[in-house]
């Protein structure tokens, strides 16, 4: 996917500026950003929520700019939402047979039912229960597994890390690093420095709309990374 | 006591047609927080569709009605697509706005056709009693309008909860930015939730055209039971438009028993009322997080 000089506005207020961005087929990218950097409202854009005034958003060479969510998704680009989306009054097993709503995962969803439970057996033992009654870290899983369903080509991660155990985030990450090993690209968003710059190839630092700093993530030093995205002095 | 476990059979079987009056309704509001004030209108066209074909074209009565469900359905998606789904993405009121507007055409359209004169669908069970003691009375159209709605309303929520369309409904209904994340165009679910709940309103119309007589201005007057029906059951939850319907038939029918005819619609309102200070938002709502 490549992301190329976006503007986006709310009203008058302008949330990105000229952001442009690669995520190379099969890696894992991170961006990393405070509150209010401007991550949600890039995500929101990439999925078609938010319409840029300007710049363009490419995907396997296809302009998905205009296009509408539920098209976006339906070739490839799938969101894991931060916790809160989860289908509240619908059982797991429903929530998950939702992730496989388009109609080539629909006929695998069987087999791809069985092998999210493989990874996350927590929510087979659950299976039948509402959604409602899981708590904060299952929630998270519930919302990457039913992303996994729709077997997406690029699989976006919002904030997964956020509000959860350090135990269940490790562990979330590990199933990341798996998902990506079965040939997902991934795109994680994170405010979160350290874990953002292990688990990924290739990193972005917003701040303010703007992406301030990039690259791979193995070579970013941590404490600039940190001072950015604090912004302080130059960065600012 | 004859009277009231009277009063009380008879309200049953009046709410079982009330409540697949409301289902729609509900259908409706629980998907897209849409209150459809053409709801009523919509099931009195189809009556008088029924009418045309059955009585008047001689038409067998039950394909009259699978011609009815099928002229509807067309007629509903296009009023979903081309007018409701045009602005409903701006909030509930400018799309209730277009229903009010849609329900005073179809009135005008009928009665520029009908004029006000009163008719009725001769159904097959008019005027045959089922059970007929001294005490008691079972109308076989009364029995027959209660077991084809809860039959509807049954098969409607086993829809809702087996297949992939009403999952898909039931998914937009619970987060519309969560639903288009899972590939589903919510917009065109909006168009397939209306073609359902016109179907259910088909059913209705039928029911009410053989029971009751009907005039071109007669929806309003089931607007108003289908409110009825669905604020107490809880807006969006089908099976509580059954509840709904039950409470508001047998407090009517009770209503009447007690206070005379006169009273009947009255006293149905004011239990309604009282449900709705204990329980705002309807007996098994499934709105609670909104």
């Amino acid at each position: 996917m490549k992301l190329e000089g976006l503007d986006v506005f709310y009203g008058d207020f302008q949330a990105l500026y000229g952001v442009s961005m690669e995520i190379p087929k099969g890696k894992i990218v991170s961006i990393i950003g405070a509150n209010g950097s401007g991550k949600s409202t890039l995500l929101n854009t990439i999925m078609g929520v938010n319409r840029p005034k300007a710049g363009t958003i490419d995907f396997e060479g296809k302009d998905i700019t205009r296009l509408r969510t539920s098209d976006i998704v339906a070739l490839g680009v799938t969101i894991s939402p931060e916790g809160s989306s989860v289908f509240e009054d619908m059982s797991i097993e429903e929530n998950l047979l939702m992730g496989a709503y388009l109609p080539d995962p629909r006929k695998r969803r069987q087999e791809n039912l069985a092998r999210v439970y493989e990874l996350f057996p927590v929510l087979k033992e659950k299976e039948q229960q509402l959604a409602t009654f899981l708590s904060g870290g299952q929630r998270q899983m519930l919302a990457i597994a039913r992303a996994i369903m729709s077997e997406p080509k690029l699989l976006i991660c919002d904030e997964i890390s956020l509000g959860l155990a350090p135990v269940v985030v490790k562990d979330i990450y590990r199933k990341i690093r798996e998902i990506n090993e079965m040939g997902v690209t991934i795109l994680l968003v994170e405010q979160e420095v350290k874990r953002s710059l292990q688990s990924s190839d290739f990193s972005y630092v917003m701040v303010k709309g703007r992406v301030v700093m990039q690259g791979l993530s193995a070579a970013l030093p941590e404490t600039e990374v940190k001072d950015a995205y604090l912004g302080i002095n130059k960065y600012a | 006591m004859d009277l009231f476990v009277s009063a009380v059979i008879q309200g049953v079987l009046l709410g079982g047609l009330f409540a697949i009056i409301g289902v729609g309704l509900s259908l409706v509001f629980g998907i897209m927080g849409l209150t459809n004030i053409a709801h009523g209108d919509i099931m009195i066209l189809a009556s008088f569709f029924i009418m045309v074909f059955s009585v008047q074209m001689g038409i067998n009565l039950f394909v009259a009605l699978a011609i009815t469900i099928v002229v509807m359905v067309v007629i509903g998606a296009a009023m979903q697509k081309f007018l409701i789904n045009r602005v409903i993405t701006k909030g509930a009121e400018p799309a209730l706005l277009v229903t009010f507007g849609i329900s005073i055409i179809i009135q005008n359209i009928l009665t520029l056709i009908f004029n006000a004169d009163s008719r009725i669908i001769k159904g097959p069970f008019s005027d045959v009693n089922v059970v007929s003691t001294n005490w008691v009375s079972i109308s076989a159209e009364y029995l027959m309008n209660c077991l084809v709605a809860v039959g509807v309303i049954i098969a409607l929520s086993l829809v809702m909860k087996k297949t992939y369309l009403g999952r898909s409904i039931r998914a937009a209904s619970s987060n519309v930015t969560a639903a288009e994340f899972m590939g589903v165009n919510t917009l065109k679910t909006y168009v397939y939730a209306m073609c359902i709940a016109v179907v259910t309103s088909c059913v209705a119309g039928l029911l009410v055209g053989q029971t009751f007589v009907f005039y071109p201005y007669s929806g309003t007057q089931y607007l108003i039971i289908a409110f009825g029906v669905v604020v107490i059951g809880g807006m969006g939850s089908i099976v509580g438009t059954l509840l709904g319907g039950l409470i508001l038939g047998v407090s009517q029918l009770l209503g009447a028993l007690f206070f005379g005819n006169g009273y009947m619609i009255l006293i149905g309102y004011i239990v309604m009322l009282v449900l709705l200070t204990f329980r705002p938002r309807g007996l098994l709502s499934n709105m609670a997080r909104k």
